[in-house]
């Protein structure tokens, strides 16, 4: 029922669940900024200019790196239609795992770090699968077992911080700094690190895996409908066991870069407060898990998390106002995830106002 | 004594904003909407308490506008969810996920403060013989969700909407109509439980200060299989093993150790629960399934 026939190739655009989502929140998001009397186009500039300008860039890059770890992460499940959500447990887990080796290794420096990745990504992969089997053989599914979970792990190292690892003299919760050339190589004298290329190839493998391997196929076939491949013998325990260490195991990597990167130890909260976890799924569930698509989603979500900061510097606008515009994309998405493909777009409007006004 | 009516006192305290909750849950879980937006609701509870509060100096004000503000927050689940037949786990991550930016970007621009907001002359709720009035009114919803769901006509419906939607439009229920009140109400519900927690336990807000209640909520709901008296006992398990916890703390134990603790005993409680019925996938599991 395109009710403006001319504007069909817009509204065929308009269509996509990916770019209405994305349109939508950034049009509430100026509703808000007019809202508190900010001007909406210095404020999106601002987010722009200080994300992809010279001075962000390398925030933005760094910030990515975590925020598409964490995306991967939670996309991986996500692509069978499992929803991980205890992202932050196995990333602290990770962090924690590649602080005490990167502490403790006898080994050169260069094969402790290697080391210290390892251990971040099998501490985070134990977790994870644990959640796994809580869903498989307790029965609880696995939605809540990994939440649950994932508040003692970020209390186990909050303790060992704060106790058994603390730095000696150290007012702050934190472990002692790494050794010397314990640490990820950074490019140049910016904050990325070689941490970024690692995130890059495990989604190059994603999506190698993705497209081009019969797991995959299972994976994805899996997500769209489990009865059917359940029917067609795909073994859904352990496909969740294995999805869920992968998960796992590369929460834990972005937990182990995160230690291994400035400032170089594990501070309590550090890895959880900017609250990757989130952003990641935020991102996962707006690429449906696609391999690509989550790559751009990752960097649109570093873009505006960096950006949020020059934003609040320019226009005094909270920063927090760049979380709100994700969970609102995330909830146009998912309004729309079943939606009949005939009816059109201006069918929601609607909602919207009554959602938001 | 370990076990004394202290423990109990403060116990009962910390059940109430879960309580609220989980019967929210229930209501929504029997309608057939799986609700895991509980979080999110509480936490725009929370915050209109606490602004409502103290812009007006009146706490019963702030009552009633967090129960106003959570139910038309829940709209986003319920047309979401409802009308719009969208994935209700991830509008639920979703409406969790904007309670905590909105409420943190309003305590901004409102306040004008980061983290949290606290103020001597900030109006909490009176105690009545050592609790809260929401405390009993958290009591006496259950005794009404008992009442609702088992005796009464609504109860019958809204359990025909939640296990049978086709069966209950043929015969003239409006499994749209249902749907939505159980979601508006577990919106109100959450206001409340937002209240008592901003206004009740502590007189503050701060960022994100529900903490995981409201996914404790979500399990209580699946551990007293979304019965209102299900889950008043899971919810009592959660408050003593937080009540519990303090007192531990006291006797020397990490404060980490405590603060884990709730999750480890409701996991734990999961398990038991749910190893007897084992091999029944449950409505969670399935939903869960289809979230891509």
């Amino acid at each position: 029922m395109a009710r403006i026939p001319d504007l069909a190739a817009l509204s065929k655009a308009l269509r996509s669940p990916v770019t209405f989502s994305v349109l939508s929140g950034v049009v509430i998001g100026a509703l808000f900024l007019i809202g508190t009397g900010a001007d909406p186009l210095a404020a999106y500039g601002a987010v722009i200019a200080g994300s992809l300008g010279a001075e962000g860039i390398g925030s933005t890059l760094s910030t990515g790196t975590s925020v598409l770890g964490m995306a991967l992460a939670l996309a991986v499940p996500l692509r069978a239609g499992l929803i991980n959500l205890g992202g932050d447990g196995q990333l602290v887990l990770g962090g924690i795992a590649a602080a005490v080796t990167g502490l403790y290794s006898p080994l050169p420096a260069p094969l402790t770090v290697v080391l210290a990745l390892l251990a971040g990504m099998a501490a985070g992969a134990a977790y994870a699968a644990l959640a796994a089997l809580c869903e498989n053989h307790f029965g609880v599914p696995l939605l809540v077992s990994s939440l649950l979970l994932s508040y003692p792990a970020a209390s186990l190292a909050s303790y060992l911080v704060r106790y058994p690892l603390k730095e000696p003299g150290s007012s702050l919760p934190q472990t002692r700094r790494l050794p010397e050339g314990v640490a990820l190589p950074a490019f140049g004298s910016s904050t990325v690190t070689v941490g970024l290329l690692l995130v890059v190839l495990a989604a190059a493998a994603y999506w190698f895996t993705d497209s081009r391997t019969a797991i995959g196929y299972e994976i994805r076939m899996t997500g769209l409908n489990s009865r059917f491949t359940a029917y067609a013998g795909v073994e859904r325990k352990g496909l969740t066991l294995r999805l869920m260490a992968t998960s796992g195991a590369l929460a834990g990597l972005v937990g182990a870069i995160g230690v291994l990167s400035f400032p170089y130890r594990f501070l309590d909260g550090a890895l959880t407060a900017p609250g990757y976890t989130w952003t990641g799924l935020t991102a996962a569930l707006l690429a449906a898990a696609a391999p690509l698509g989550t790559v751009l989603a990752s960097f649109f979500f570093a873009v505006l998390q960096v950006g949020g900061l020059s934003m609040e510097r320019t226009t005094e606008v909270p920063r927090e106002l760049t979380q709100v515009l994700q969970a609102i994309v995330i909830v146009f998405l998912a309004a729309r995830l079943r939606f009949p493909r005939r009816r059109k777009s201006t069918d929601r409007e609607p909602v919207a106002q009554g959602e938001f006004a | 004594m370990f076990l004394d009516s202290d423990l109990l006192m403060s116990a009962l305290r910390a059940l109430t904003p879960i309580l609220l909750a989980a019967l929210g849950g229930a209501l929504c879980e029997r309608a057939g909407v799986f609700n895991i937006g509980l979080e999110g609701m509480m936490l725009v509870g929370c915050f209109t308490a606490v602004s409502t509060s103290w812009f007006t100096g009146s706490p019963w004000l702030g009552v009633l506008a967090a129960a106003l503000a959570a139910a038309a927050y829940s709209l986003i689940l319920a047309v979401g969810a409802v009308t719009l037949r969208g994935d209700a786990v991830v509008l639920g991550v979703a409406v969790n996920l904007l309670a905590v930016g909105l409420t943190s970007f309003l305590l901004r621009t409102v306040f004008g403060v980061q983290g949290t907001f606290d103020d001597p002359d900030l109006a909490g709720l009176p105690l009545v013989g050592g609790f809260s009035p929401l405390t009993y009114l958290a009591w006496a919803a259950v005794a009404v969700a008992t009442v609702l769901l088992s005796r009464h006509v609504w109860g019958l419906r809204l359990r025909g909407v939640g296990e049978a939607p086709d069966a209950a439009a043929t015969l003239g229920v409006s499994p749209v109509r249902y749907k939505y009140a159980a979601v508006l109400v577990s919106g109100v519900l959450c206001g409340l439980a937002g209240a008592q927690l901003a206004l009740g336990n502590v007189t503050l807000f701060s960022e994100n200060m529900t903490a995981g209640r409201g996914w404790i909520a979500v399990v209580a709901v699946m551990l007293g299989r979304a019965l209102p008296l299900g889950v008043l006992l899971a919810a009592l398990l959660f408050g003593l093993a937080e009540a519990a916890g303090f007192r531990l703390q006291g006797l020397g134990l990490p404060q980490q150790a405590t603060d884990a603790a709730p999750y480890i005993v409701t996991l734990a409680a999961l398990f038991l629960t749910t190893a007897r019925r084992r091999g029944r996938t449950t409505r969670t599991t399935r939903s869960s399934g289809a979230a891509s």
